[in-house]
């Protein structure tokens, strides 16, 4: 019998799985004035976009590369292509995508359309029809759901007042990098009072770019609106490149809630740096739930800045760290303003050598008071050449608070184990009904058929992880 | 259609254990068969939930000697759930809990291993659920029950109860209880006492106590006394009256 590896220690050159792309234009490797230019040109932008490129790239050689975190050194900016513009009409064919491609999203149970666009054949989503459907509805309500490039001709007024403004590109060097080169991503726009019921997701509008290293993404969330968006998926994506920087910026206007919703599984060979900022205010609520499964090196933490009293921050985040695999994951939350509340949980796996880090960052500012504070992290390492560490970091300048810290790293517990197997289940499967309990938390937040993929991948995972 | 009960037999040969290079039990010997009730007891220390782990297969304990045969076959080195598909069960002094897991999907998996012998099917989830609606009243449970996480915030004499409904939608055929009636009230005794009584012409039953009270509820057929990993004394449910009339010191005194 064959068996299909698929999991979070995937072995992505067993398949020679490659997006097929036939790109129409792609800028030579490496970094300079010239390739921002043409990315612009292509993207047939305003000039004003082209400056704060410029701009940026300026910025992106002055920044250091972070000083913290997993080692970097082996990435060569010049080595990197920062914009392949794929063909308007794929001629990639789902006949090309490796037979055992294929069945691991079988068994992951993933909807062929899905499937096909995870295969490089996204340009032939069959639920076109579904997705027009769902345009038409917010297009009524006045909501806005298109890529950067299409905002900023339907919307420049909204993109130029917010775009860079939450993660300005003087923020980090990826910041910068991803200012300076940015493309695809979403736009989003809810009209005041609007709550769109259904999570808006990015792969209802599916081209490659979205796969893409540098994507961006703008959601602005009038007053008293609600919108949940939801990027990833469960399934491995493949990408020929090794970095992802992504930047995402929310604006939650006075009693907006937005929930964010990521899973990300890119390929081992991916560097994910990707900085994530909510601006909450008055009343608003900012809801980060982030899942790291795949990369190379992860290095993530969704922030909110609350501005406004009684702004909420929820930062959920679990991730799974296996061989040859960091995942530097957090949340930082800023308290600002009066009575705003933040609560980070974080939940972390380790296995075959991962490494798992909770980095995490509390500031409240002095006159914040009755702020409430509420950070949880837990760790299993699950076998021996495992690591996991917890680094929160508070800074705090303001007496009156109420301030919540637990942190718990832990093996799997031998003895619950034995409870499991007493009752008939194999400790394989045992070890897996452990793992899915303990990110029961993050899992029941996800929409049902991720909840559902993310259970079987974690199932799958665990075979073969006992002796 | 019912068909006669079968028996089934569990042998406990010169059974020695130990842990970490401790001997703990030095020789034990002790058989159950369908439909007896044995009852084991002794002070604190003396091995009685070493016996009962070793039995269910923990892997903390090392076997130096002697065997456990269930039908004439060694399951010494069968893992703990082999074991437990081979029809032994084991309701634990100190049931874990388990976050995240629902009652429901863990007994599920339990059933479908061990009743069904099946390794990657799960039982239909709706038959499944009218299948423990059945049991789940008997032990006084309401029906939302199965959908709390395993043992996750139960009260002791919950958890002890969820041990023992555990016990009767898996239908084992050997079933150690290790101090099952600490921490029940006189009701939940007796809601526990009916359950096992209910299955006893099925279960060859080895119950861990201290106290004769759950052994009123439930008469055992065979009492032993086990002191410093050995069987001290072994009699009818009478040795239990002289116990908690006279104590240990004083019982094995006088049988010396």
């Amino acid at each position: 019998m064959t068996t299909t590896q698929t999991s979070f220690d995937i072995d992505y050159s067993k398949y020679g799985f490659k997006v097929i792309y036939d790109p129409v234009y792609s800028t030579k490797p490496g970094l300079d004035e010239d390739v921002v230019k043409e990315i612009s040109k292509q993207k047939n932008e305003p000039k004003w976009m082209l400056e704060k490129r410029l701009k940026a790239l300026e910025v992106f050689w002055q920044k250091k590369m972070p000083t913290f975190g997993p080692d970097l050194s082996e990435l060569d900016f010049k080595k990197i292509t920062y914009y392949i513009k794929p063909s308007e009409r794929s001629q990639n064919s789902w006949d090309k995508v490796p037979e055992e491609i294929k069945l691991t999203f079988e068994r992951l149970g993933i909807p062929e359309a899905e499937r096909k666009f995870l295969g490089g054949v996204g340009a032939q989503y069959e639920s076109e029809v579904v997705y027009h459907k769902i345009r038409e509805d917010l297009k009524e309500k006045g909501i806005v759901f298109s890529d950067i490039e299409t905002a900023e001709k339907t919307h420049p007024e909204l993109v130029k007042k917010y775009f860079g403004t939450v993660v300005p590109m003087y923020d980090n060097k990826f910041a910068a990098l991803n200012s300076a080169v940015w493309s695809g991503g979403s736009f989003i726009y809810v009209p005041k009072g609007v709550k769109v019921d259904l999570p808006l997701q990015a792969y209802f509008r599916i081209n490659a770019e979205n796969v893409g290293q540098f994507e961006r993404t703008l959601i602005i969330a009038d007053e008293n609106s609600f919108v949940h968006y939801i990027e990833g998926c469960t399934a491995p994506i493949y990408s020929a490149s090794s970095l992802h920087a992504a930047v995402v910026e929310i604006i939650a206007l006075p009693g907006a809630r937005v929930r964010y919703t990521t899973i990300q599984n890119w390929s081992n060979n991916v560097y994910n740096l990707v900085t994530k900022r909510a601006f909450a205010y008055e009343n608003a609520t900012v809801e980060w739930v982030d899942g790291n499964l795949g990369s190379k090196v992860t290095m993530k933490y969704p922030s909110v800045y609350l501005l406004g009293q009684n702004a909420k921050a929820d930062i959920l985040s679990v991730a799974f760290a296996g061989k040859n695999q960091v995942q530097d994951a957090g949340g930082k939350a800023v308290h600002l303003a009066k009575n705003t509340s933040s609560t980070i949980t974080n939940k972390s796996l380790s296995k075959n050598g991962g490494r798992t880090v909770y980095r995490g960052l509390i500031k409240v500012a002095s006159g914040a008071v009755n702020s409430r504070i509420n950070v949880k992290c837990d760790a299993i390492i699950l076998d021996d050449i495992s690591s996991s560490d917890t680094i929160p970091v508070m800074d705090i300048r303001e007496k009156k608070i109420v301030l919540g810290h637990e942190a718990l790293t832990s093996k799997v517990d031998e003895e619950s184990l034995f409870y499991l197997q007493s009752r008939g289940i194999n400790q394989e499967e045992a070890l897996s009904m452990l793992v899915q309990g303990f990110i029961e938390p993050f899992v029941k937040e996800l929409p049902m058929e991720y909840a559902v993929e993310l259970n079987r991948l974690i199932s799958m995972s665990m075979e073969g992880s006992v002796g | 259609m019912k068909t006669k009960n079968e028996t089934n037999t569990l042998e406990i040969k010169n059974l020695h254990v130990e842990i970490e290079e401790k001997e703990i039990l030095s020789g034990i010997d002790i058989t159950i068969r369908t439909n007896e009730i044995h009852a084991l007891m002794g002070p604190n220390g003396a091995g009685k939930s070493t016996l009962a782990y070793v039995i269910a297969g923990h892997p903390k304990y090392k076997i130096t000697k002697g065997d456990i045969l269930l039908n004439g076959e060694s399951i010494i080195d069968l893992e703990p759930d082999e074991r437990a598909r081979k029809g032994i069960f084991l309701s634990f002094q100190y049931p874990l809990e388990i976050q995240g897991i629902t009652m429901l999907n863990f007994l599920r998996t339990a059933y479908s291993r061990t009743v069904l012998n099946k390794d990657n099917e799960l039982e239909d989830v709706e038959k499944f659920s009218k299948y423990l609606n059945k049991k789940i009243k008997l032990l006084g449970f309401s029906d939302e029950f199965i959908n709390r996480y395993l043992n996750v915030g139960f009260s002791g004499g919950e958890k002890k109860r969820s041990e023992i409904f555990q016990m009767l939608v898996l239908k084992p055929k050997i079933a150690i209880l290790d101090e099952t009636d600490s921490g029940l009230d006189i009701d939940a005794l007796k809601l526990v006492a009916k359950a096992v009584n209910s299955e006893k012409a099925n279960l060859g039953i080895l119950i861990i106590t201290h106290y004769n009270r759950i052994l009123e509820h439930i008469k055992p057929t065979h009492v032993h006394i086990l002191v410093n990993g050995k069987i001290a004394k072994s009699g009818s449910h009478e040795l239990v009256h002289q116990l908690e009339a006279k104590g240990y010191k004083a019982l094995l005194e006088n049988s010396t």
